[in-house]
């Protein structure tokens, strides 16, 4: 990040939100930070809250968990989900999601951290 | 030119009191009596890392304890795809005239010198950090949802995916150093327990104990020399969230420049030696390589295709399903039983004709790929 633009909060830093970046230059999308865009290169890509709103791209659903802390959550749907604003994420999702299934996020509590959380739109 | 000159494995399940280092050391001391070269011949050395004794400079800890002075000498993190990134390196060092002789060595207590949580624990640190660790992911997760997507795509089935782990299972019941020596059928795949879905616990490989190792050379030491043709890497992501189409994934990247490398092509294949950490890895990757058509590999498998009397025999140790998944070990193992199988030396397991060989490891999630043929000269 440059120092002039501080970084929106979201569900990373506990904050009940999705962030994206968007590139000035080029217009691509990218979900993990960076201070620059990772298809072009140019700097301070513009950051941006996501609308929630996208379609499931894969799903496992996790019964074997290796610590205490996510044990007591099994089973847990691990997604990830395809943005309508153009960039893939993981997060948790209702058990019963399906490829393709057009989802909405919400927050949840997980192993003591916010975690983002997809279910089927209504 | 290099030559792969000498070969050696340990047995894979417990070692109870064994260290890593006790592993690298009984798998470097069997391949440098099979090359038939002494500690003073060596001249190069690569190692992999340990999980259960990690080092920042484990090549040399390795050296100064197995007593070598090596003109060249480091490890190499490729997570799964390490074994075959070393060889590769070795090759490239041998053929520039850096070295003569590289010792390529790697060996991990994982089963008995940590918990299988920690093991579970320090392997899903392949995740991202910030934006996919604090979701509880495992191994098996990551792959499950490469697995979820690729039966979307493909038609693929849970009984398809079972088939790979019976294949590697038959295969390690004929060889006495692998992990597993029960036989499984379809039906105990289905009905294991389920670990990260679609993904059961006998889609998954065990963890292991064990050392392999093997020595990569100018020249041939021995009367039947198996020559590194040529090999080729591609690495398109390290998180699974990052990862591209299905279509794009590296092992097809991979391939195609391996195979400009070498001018071998997937129909001079006789044997075939593929990571399968999981079943679906090993579903994909055959697709990938081009060593089935998408989505008919588990068909295959059922036609005997790749058995020991089939057209391409398969990981005919057992593979990491079956014989055993130490690590970087995990995936050497691969190229010692093709090693074997390519000098005539596979005993009960020994294939008709073992004289190109086609050897893919995958590291991370499908991140790191390295395509190699070997061919008997």
């Amino acid at each position: 990040m440059s120092e002039s633009k501080p970084a929106l909060a979201d569900w990373t830093t506990g904050a009940e939100a999705i962030v994206y970046q968007s590139c000035t230059a080029c217009g691509s999308s990218q979900y993990f930070r960076r201070s620059f865009c990772c298809i072009c290169g140019a700097p301070d890509p513009v950051e941006k809250r996501a609308s929630g709103e996208g379609t499931v791209y894969a799903t496992s659903l996790v019964v074997r968990a290796a610590t205490p802390e996510t044990r007591a959550h099994v089973p847990y749907n691990i997604v990830l989900v395809d943005a309508s604003e153009g960039f893939r994420m993981m997060a948790h999702g209702d058990s019963d999601l399906a490829i393709g299934e057009k989802v909405t996020s919400r927050f949840a509590q997980f192993a003591g951290r916010l975690v983002p959380y997809f279910s089927r739109r209504k | 030119m290099s030559f792969i000159t000498g070969v050696g494995l340990t047995a894979y399940g417990r070692h109870e009191g064994s260290s890593s280092l006790d592993l690298m050391n009984k798998a470097a001391e069997l391949a440098m009596a099979d090359a038939g070269l002494t500690r003073a011949e060596i001249d190069g050395i690569l190692c992999g890392y340990s999980t259960v004794a990690p080092h920042i400079m484990l090549a040399t800890v390795f050296a100064e304890h197995f007593g070598v002075r090596p003109a060249y000498a480091h490890a190499v993190q490729v997570g799964g795809a390490t074994g075959l990134a070393m060889t590769m390196l070795a090759h490239h060092l041998v053929e520039a005239g850096v070295v003569r002789h590289v010792l390529v060595v790697s060996g991990e207590n994982r089963l008995t010198g940590q918990s299988r949580d920690a093991s579970i624990l320090a392997l899903a640190q392949v995740g991202h950090p910030d934006y996919e660790v604090p979701l509880g992911p495992t191994i098996p997760a990551y792959y499950g949802l490469v697995a979820s997507r690729y039966m979307h795509e493909y038609g693929v089935t849970e009984t398809d995916l079972a088939e790979f782990a019976v294949l590697m299972r038959k295969h390690a019941l004929t060889h006495p150093g692998a992990q597993f020596h029960e036989p499984i059928t379809v039906g105990d795949v289905m009905a294991s327990k389920p670990v990260a879905l679609p993904l059961k616990l006998l889609d998954c490989c065990p963890v292991s104990d064990g050392g392999a190792a093997f020595v990569v050379s100018r020249e041939r030491t021995g009367e039947t020399g198996v020559r590194v043709r040529g090999c080729a890497q591609a690495h398109t992501h390290q998180h699974v969230t990052a990862a591209p189409a299905l279509s794009d994934l590296g092992a097809e990247i991979a391939i195609a420049r391996a195979k400009a490398a070498s001018g071998v092509a997937i129909s001079d294949v006789r044997y075939a030696a593929v990571y399968d950490s999981f079943t679906i890895t090993l579903a994909m990757l055959l697709e990938d390589l081009g060593l089935a058509g998408r989505g008919e590999a588990a068909a295959r498998v059922r036609s005997g295709y790749f058995g020991r009397e089939g057209a391409i025999p398969l990981n005919t140790h057992g593979g990491l399903l079956s014989y055993g998944h130490c690590g970087v070990g995990g995936a050497m193992a691969h190229l010692v039983e093709t090693h074997l199988q390519m000098t005539g030396r596979a005993g009960n397991r020994q294939v008709r004709d073992a004289s190109i060989a086609l050897l893919h490891g995958d590291g991370g999630v499908l991140s790191s790929h390295v395509s190699m043929f070997l061919e008997r000269v």
